[in-house]
């Protein structure tokens, strides 16, 4: 009896050493400009050729600006930026891809984003890309983790990844959310009980009612956060919602190859009595609406609750990383979340950039105005595509409206790599995934929250618990 | 790749649990599509600070990193470990790595070694009680001691990493033996699953 991990795994091995390094065949490459150069400049000097060139999927999304887009690339300012842009468009040029999506295209966007959305991620599939959130694939049943750039080099020249058999792990999440709970809170909820290396060594599967009640866009988020569990790897069995979600997709197979591959996907879930070595459990009825207070996605508490006191912490190396992230982030212990006012929001990133994100957000903000403490508010679609379906949808009039910036597709101020980045201080509200030191700009400070939290917060100035907006 | 296979060396103590790669190497210094000149990014917000490890005289030309736990989290960027190279280290002593820094470590002869926390606890006592503190790291004999052979710590690695780090081997070329059994794997996958091609 095995796991969706295990059947993922067993159906790409080629090779195995004695020892258990494997050789595990990709499916799906997804590359972008900030990982991939050093990879393509690899194989150029060793005279190699890329393996499967349809197996790759590239577009730009890590520096790219999200304004200026009419100056088309003189909008990139950033010189370093540019060329690597540029380097990525002559690479696809030389060496090919089964379909490549440059800056400016209509359907570019964040690589997590647009590989669903355009059918190229498939159940069952092994992806990997040069990019720790890769883990969101995992939503439809995909093999799916983060590599680095070796590894790029190498599943291009080989199309096989060497590692080794990761453990399992279930996390079970039973009930139904709270209105204004969403996948979001679900996700951060895990990380604070798991902690960040919590899921080191583990592929998780999630699983349990509130799993099952989301959409794929929910599915997503949650396993794009493994990673911040310390899972390279987060995966969902397949089920009607992910069948639905992928029918008529550009990639996806049609006809008689959908029934074929249909009634495969619909065996990629754990068998009933497989065995886990680790398994958590929560109630989703006591998931509240989640914040960030420190440096570490850990380091989160619900927004009814207040920044802990690390005097109260037993552990001296956690308790040194408390006071440390308190400095870092300005504030006290015991100050309520709902306090703690903020001077940017930010909504986007491969976490929450979603169409089902930013009506989530709209909704939130719609007839309202951004607080006047807050500088900016700025929503960053996912893709070409999902920007286009919320026009049509009137969401960029609502946002805009409310005194938010609508910009251009791509990873923004997630990491910073683009112009859009925290001043050293500024507090921001983001639906990211990380608050690291400096994550969003030199000296920023980042609090982890939903769509909905970051909407309120920007019409509030402050955090707010959204279940009783 | 640059073999690993002894290694002697003044060891920095970096008390810090979680070190996440934006740390190691910040956003800014990632606009670069050659491998090296990274150093120069390495801990750069921290090293902003006169105070931080790194800036003190007596940690000058060290080559092996002393942490605390979940080394190398976050972000896959392998600009992490090339910074940590390019600034002149080769070998980083942790009870726990994250994964994603742990494999890209290996894939550019820059050796994580895994010992227990109370071994590392004590490393850290040897460096604050000993100006200039070193040890021989031997990947063949799978060891971390002082330089006085004192006391020795004994650390695991996978064979095939070690095979590999120890004779500085091209992880792709070593694929690449097995291109014929690639070849069978895919024309299979192919018949039994067209639609993933």
């Amino acid at each position: 009896m095995r796991t969706l991990y295990d059947k993922l795994w067993d159906s790409h091995v080629v090779h195995v050493e004695d020892d258990g390094t494997a050789l595990l065949y990709i499916d799906r490459h997804l590359v972008h400009e900030v990982t991939s150069a050093q990879a393509y400049e690899g194989l150029r000097n060793a005279g190699r050729k890329p393996w499967r060139v349809d197996s790759v999927v590239a577009t730009a999304d890590h520096n790219t600006p999200t304004t200026n887009w009419d100056e088309g690339l003189e909008g990139v300012r950033d010189k370093f930026a540019r060329l690597q842009i540029e380097t990525l468009d002559a690479n696809m040029k030389e060496f090919g891809a089964k379909v490549y999506f440059p800056y400016l295209d209509k359907r570019q966007g964040i690589v997590h984003v647009i590989g669903p959305e355009q059918g190229a991620t498939l159940p069952g599939m092994t992806v990997v890309c040069g990019d720790s959130h890769t883990s969101t694939h995992g939503a439809f049943a995909c093999l799916a983790h983060g590599i680095g750039t070796s590894e790029v080099e190498h599943v291009l020249a080989t199309q096989c990844l060497v590692t080794r058999k990761m453990k399992n792990m279930r996390v079970n999440v039973e009930g139904q959310l709270a209105r204004g709970v969403t996948p979001k809170d679900v996700v951060l909820a895990i990380i604070g009980r798991i902690g960040i290396a919590g899921g080191t060594g583990y592929a998780i599967e999630y699983a349990g009612s509130a799993i099952r009640a989301m959409s794929m866009e929910g599915r997503m988020t949650v396993c794009n956060m493994s990673i911040e569990a310390g899972a390279r790897a987060g995966m969902v069995g397949v089920d009607d919602t992910t069948i639905e979600y992928l029918k008529g997709r550009r990639f996806a197979p049609q006809g008689a190859e959908w029934e074929r591959a249909v009634a495969y996907w619909r065996t990629l879930k754990s068998d009933p009595d497989a065995k886990f070595e680790r398994e958590v459990t929560l109630d989703a009825r006591e998931i509240r609406p989640h914040v960030t207070w420190g440096t570490s996605p850990e380091m989160v508490v619900p927004v009814d609750d207040a920044v802990p006191d690390p005097d109260k912490e037993k552990d001296s190396v956690r308790r040194e990383g408390m006071e440390r992230a308190l400095q870092y982030m300005g504030l006290k212990p015991r100050t309520p979340i709902t306090d703690i006012r903020i001077d940017k929001v930010f909504i986007g990133s491969c976490t929450n950039s979603r169409i089902e994100d930013l009506r989530a957000a709209a909704s939130v903000v719609r007839g309202r105005r951004k607080a006047s403490n807050v500088k900016v508010a700025m929503v960053v679609p996912g893709s070409g595509l999902v920007k286009e379906q919320a026009e049509r949808e009137g969401l960029d009039r609502i946002f805009r409206d409310a005194g938010f910036e609508w910009r251009e597709p791509g990873c923004s101020m997630c990491l910073g790599m683009n112009p859009d980045r925290l001043d050293p201080g500024e507090r921001c509200a983001s639906t990211s995934n990380r608050n690291f030191e400096g994550r969003q700009g030199a000296g920023g400070r980042t609090h982890l929250v939903s769509p909905v939290m970051a909407a309120a917060a920007a019409i509030a100035g402050h955090f707010v618990d959204i279940r009783k907006w | 790749m640059v073999k690993f296979t002894v290694l002697n060396g003044v060891v920095v103590p970096l008390d810090r649990a979680n070190v996440d790669t934006d740390q190691i190497i910040p956003k800014q210094y990632l606009a670069s599509i050659k491998r090296t000149g990274f150093g120069e990014g390495l801990f750069a917000e921290w090293r902003k600070d006169r105070e931080f490890v790194l800036n003190q005289p007596r940690f000058k030309g060290a080559t092996i990193l002393l942490a605390r736990k979940n080394f190398g989290c976050g972000s896959s960027r392998e600009h992490a470990p090339w910074a940590l190279m390019d600034y002149g280290f080769r070998c980083v002593i942790a009870p726990s790595f994250a994964d994603i820094f742990f494999t890209n470590s290996f894939k550019n002869g820059f050796l994580p070694v895994v010992l227990r926390e109370d071994e590392v606890d004590r490393l850290f006592h040897e460096c604050a009680a000993f100006p200039g503190f070193r040890v021989v790291v031997d990947l063949d004999k799978q060891t971390v001691a002082p330089t006085d052979g004192s006391f020795a710590m004994r650390f695991e690695i996978d064979p095939f990493r070690k095979y590999c780090l120890l004779n500085g081997l091209d992880e792709i070329g070593l694929t690449l033996r097995h291109a014929d059994k690639i070849r069978a794997f895919e024309t299979q996958r192919k018949a039994q699953h067209p639609w993933y091609f």
